[in-house]
């Protein structure tokens, strides 16, 4: 299959939100057999792009084609028709119906009119095997599952479609590391079966082994379409954020006050069956990784820290000082001062609807209201600082969160916390699904946050992240800390080979540990 | 035995209602004076089927995440049509029940237009078409009356016993759900409501019509409240505006619903919980007189009744470790 036409050509698109051009002038052209990454910031397009082509938004301007044939997507229905299917980072899953329906939810195989279930059963357990998910019962309903599972669901669902044209989107967000090696062996062997592929990622060395070719896009448009492995990681991100690119992570302060009281020591906390004795330590001006495998307890720990869960064993100290926190309200109080940024912005983070000052001002509200009422000049001097110091954008704060971008969302999150001016800051993978440059802002931002004398306490899927950001890491296993890595023993190597459990993690040798600089 | 878990979490609420239906009527039938004669029993059916048939129109509506609080306007308002045209030869009868039911059905179209073309919230629009049709109802019907050739005969049947055991209002009840409701629920449209009400967004980005679904749920819904108010014409031989009437049949059929396992948040349950909702709720008031109590403590009692059938569904909350957990 040398040198065909594209099957897909996307030219001249523009999408106009208000006055802000999410997509102009954007070009696209896809072939068959190909995995084709699309790169860019948060902001840059790429999920409008990808509205447009699975008919969720119609474009102002432009034309898609395929193979050569003029089409318009009116809905997403229209698009499935016409051989697009696409796997949304925010799940496109119907919670109350079972894995199988949903994976038929197109096209259920009918009978005489209705749903032939024994059928759609047989259909969805064979898609769920080439998924990867053969662990998943099809009669079990959605909003049973994990979100790993949930995930490899939506992926069987678009399978079953047999598209011609697959489009990924942070489709690897949520998988564990075992569950991202099958669903590479199966887009490698759908790119061998002549399906053109969509992949959009913010992990680069996803990149880097499944694409073919790359298109950057920036600002609504696409600045560069390249073959991959023909530019370095440095350049792509350059091409990204459209500036020069320095180290992603700021200098580690040097290895010294240890002598200072832990502010947070938590000794054998135990929640069955997620958390089984956890101890560990916080130092003010320190950073502190939790790493392992996703759902080793450590959305639990933090959630456990901030009051969430009941029926808790165990001691958590704060300042040297035992204490049992209630509420997320209790940890919040300025006597513990305790903040947590959550994992799921849109649920657990943010009123959608509600302005970037409302947002930003909810948790701390009580500190600007004296007499019960709300001083409204100090709570927007303050909330003024705080869009200056997160370099929230855009700056105005009387604009509904719903309408920022995935990146600024997760600033207003940070900086709602921030406006309490927490001791102790517990982060829930915060960089899930965030572009570079956000990222770089977040890891400046925790580190000067540290530096002023914040215990934080960060958990991330990401191994860069841990290696590049964290003074100290505990690698948890099976909801305890299995490995504490820190200085030359923290490296990508070992805390892969102790997240598995595995003893030769020992002799970090350093490789892959520094930051891509 | 896998196999079952899954049947049986899908189908708890339904089962749950089965049982607390069972569980009264066995103390009803066993306390009554007369015991289980086939004349208590139908008089048991007639009552509950009525609501039975409002509940089932209120379901389709409720799973798809929204509410009617027309249904039963719409029900007395066909009740008062059918006082008038369900009267005069075969030919004729059949004609006057399907304009009964059109009227339904244009009711629940009216609903649902208001609602997805309308975009209002339903609980305000079906407040608002409920008071027209009430309006309607009561242009018909100024005093309670019926046409002087109605057809009492085809009345009797349906409210009568067949084999001069079953009730057959009972059978139609059953024979409606195995018809109407066992082949909807495995329809590509069924699928479409349950995949509305769960989650709209996400039903609409898999292609699902919504739009379609929701209208043909407040059609459904018209329907049933139509072939209730039909009903309540067999019972009484006469079409009354009862503004009582409508307003008691629009709670309990809400009532019914939830004791039905159908959750108001949209999604999950099915009409045959509602169906065993409705004579459960019935039961309750039957109970009553079988204890003598004065009918005055009737209202107190469901109501009661209500509130701990409601509590122990969520007493599952009471063990919740993980207090996110209360908010989803």
């Amino acid at each position: 299959m040398t040198e065909q036409g594209p099957v897909l050509r996307m030219e001249g698109i523009t999408k106009r939100y208000g006055g802000v051009r999410a997509l102009d002038d954007a070009h696209l052209h896809v072939r068959a057999g190909r995995i084709h990454a699309i790169l860019g910031e948060n902001g840059a397009g790429k999920s409008t792009l990808i509205k447009v082509l699975s008919g969720v938004v119609t474009p102002d301007a432009g034309a898609i084609f395929i193979d050569d044939r003029p089409v318009t997507f009116p809905t997403p229905a229209a698009a499935n028709e016409a051989g697009v299917a696409c796997i949304f980072q925010e799940l496109s899953l119907i919670p109350d119906l079972t894995a199988a329906d949903n994976i038929l939810i197109g096209n259920p195989p009918r009978r005489m009119g209705l749903i032939d279930r024994r059928r759609q059963r047989r259909l969805a357990e064979e898609a769920l095997v080439r998924a990867g998910g053969s662990d998943i019962h099809p009669l079990a309903l959605v909003r049973d599952l994990p979100l790993s599972r949930r995930q490899i669901v939506e992926i069987a669902k678009a399978l079953v479609r047999n598209p011609r044209i697959l489009i990924l989107d942070e489709a690897t967000s949520a998988l564990t590391a075992a569950d991202v090696e099958t669903v590479f062996e199966l887009l490698k062997r759908l790119r061998s079966e002549g399906l053109a592929l969509l992949y959009i990622s913010h992990r680069m060395h996803e990149i880097a082994e499944l694409a073919d070719e790359c298109t950057v896009f920036r600002n609504g448009r696409n600045v560069a379409t390249f073959a991959a492995a023909s530019r370095t990681d440095r350049e792509i991100v350059e091409m990204m954020i459209g500036r020069e690119f320095k180290s992603q992570f700021p200098p580690r302060p040097a290895v010294g006050k240890r002598e200072t009281q832990p502010i947070l020591d938590v000794r054998d906390l135990i929640w069955r069956p997620r958390l089984n004795q956890v101890s560990l330590t916080v130092r003010a001006g320190e950073v502190v990784g939790l790493g392992g495998l996703d759902g080793q307890g450590q959305t639990e720990l933090l959630l456990a820290l901030f009051g969430v869960l009941r029926g808790l064993k165990g001691d958590i100290r704060i300042a040297g000082k035992a204490i049992e926190i209630a509420s997320p309200g209790a940890a919040s109080s300025e006597g513990i001062g305790m903040a947590l940024i959550p994992a799921d912005r849109k649920t657990e983070g943010l009123l959608l609807p509600m302005t970037v000052r409302e947002n930003l001002s909810l948790s701390a509200l009580g500190r600007f209201s004296p007499f019960g009422v709300v001083n409204r000049e100090s709570e927007r001097r303050s909330v003024a600082e705080m869009i200056a110091l997160l370099n929230i954008k855009p700056d105005g704060a009387e604009v509904p969160v719903a309408t920022l971008s995935g990146g600024n969302q997760q600033k207003v999150v940070i900086a709602k916390w921030l406006m309490l001016r927490p001791r102790i800051i517990l982060l829930n993978d915060p960089t899930r699904g965030i572009d570079v440059g956000t990222k770089q802002e977040i890891y400046a931002l925790l580190r000067r946050l540290a530096d002023g004398g914040a215990a934080i306490l960060f958990y991330s899927t990401d191994y860069d992240e841990l290696v590049g950001l964290c003074d100290r890491v505990l690698v948890m296993y099976e909801g305890a800390v299995q490995r504490e890595l820190e200085g030359d023993t923290l490296t990508e190597r070992a805390l892969v080979g102790s997240a598995l459990n595995m003893r030769w993690a020992a002799d970090g040798d350093g490789s892959g540990a520094s930051a891509p600089t | 035995m896998k196999e079952w878990k899954y049947f049986f979490a899908q189908h708890r609420g339904a089962l749950a209602a089965a049982l607390l239906f069972f569980v009264m009527f066995t103390i009803y039938a066993v306390n009554h004076p007369a015991g289980l004669t086939p004349n208590v029993v139908q008089t048991a059916a007639n009552k509950g089927v009525l609501l039975a048939l409002v509940a089932i129109g209120q379901t389709f509506v409720v799973l798809t995440a929204g509410i009617d609080l027309s249904v039963g306007m719409v029900f007395v308002l066909c009740n008062c049509v059918a006082s008038y045209v369900v009267a005069g030869s075969p030919t004729m009868v059949a004609f006057g029940i399907a304009a009964v039911l059109a009227t339904g059905l244009f009711c629940g179209a009216a609903n649902g237009a208001i609602v997805i073309f309308g975009r209002l919230q339903p609980i305000v629009a079906t407040i608002a078409s409920g008071a027209v049709y009430f309006g309607l109802a009561l242009w018909l019907r100024r005093s309670p009356g019926a046409s002087p050739k109605f057809s009492s005969d085809l009345a009797d049947v349906m409210t009568g016993k067949v084999l001069g055991i079953v009730p057959s209002s009972g059978i139609f009840l059953a024979a409606i759900v195995l018809c109407v409701w066992i082949p909807f629920r495995r329809s590509p449209l069924g699928r479409a409501v349950y995949a509305t009400g769960s989650s709209e967004s996400a039903a609409y980005m898999s292609g699902v019509p919504v739009k379609r679904a929701k209208f043909a749920a407040y059609m459904f819904s018209g329907f049933f409240s139509a072939l209730g108010g039909l009903f309540l014409t067999f019972f009484t031989y006469s079409g009354e505006a009862s503004s009582a009437n409508g307003s008691t049949y629009t709670l309990y059929s809400i009532a019914a619903v939830v004791l039905g396992g159908v959750s108001l948040f949209g999604g999950r349950g099915s009409a045959i919980g509602a169906v065993f909702g409705a004579l459960a709720f019935r039961a309750i008031g039957d109970l009553l007189f079988v204890f003598d109590v004065d009918p005055l403590w009737q209202p107190l009692f469901q109501g009661t009744v209500l509130l701990l059938a409601v509590s122990v569904g969520s007493a599952r909350l009471l063990g919740v470790r993980n207090k996110l957990e209360l908010f989803s």
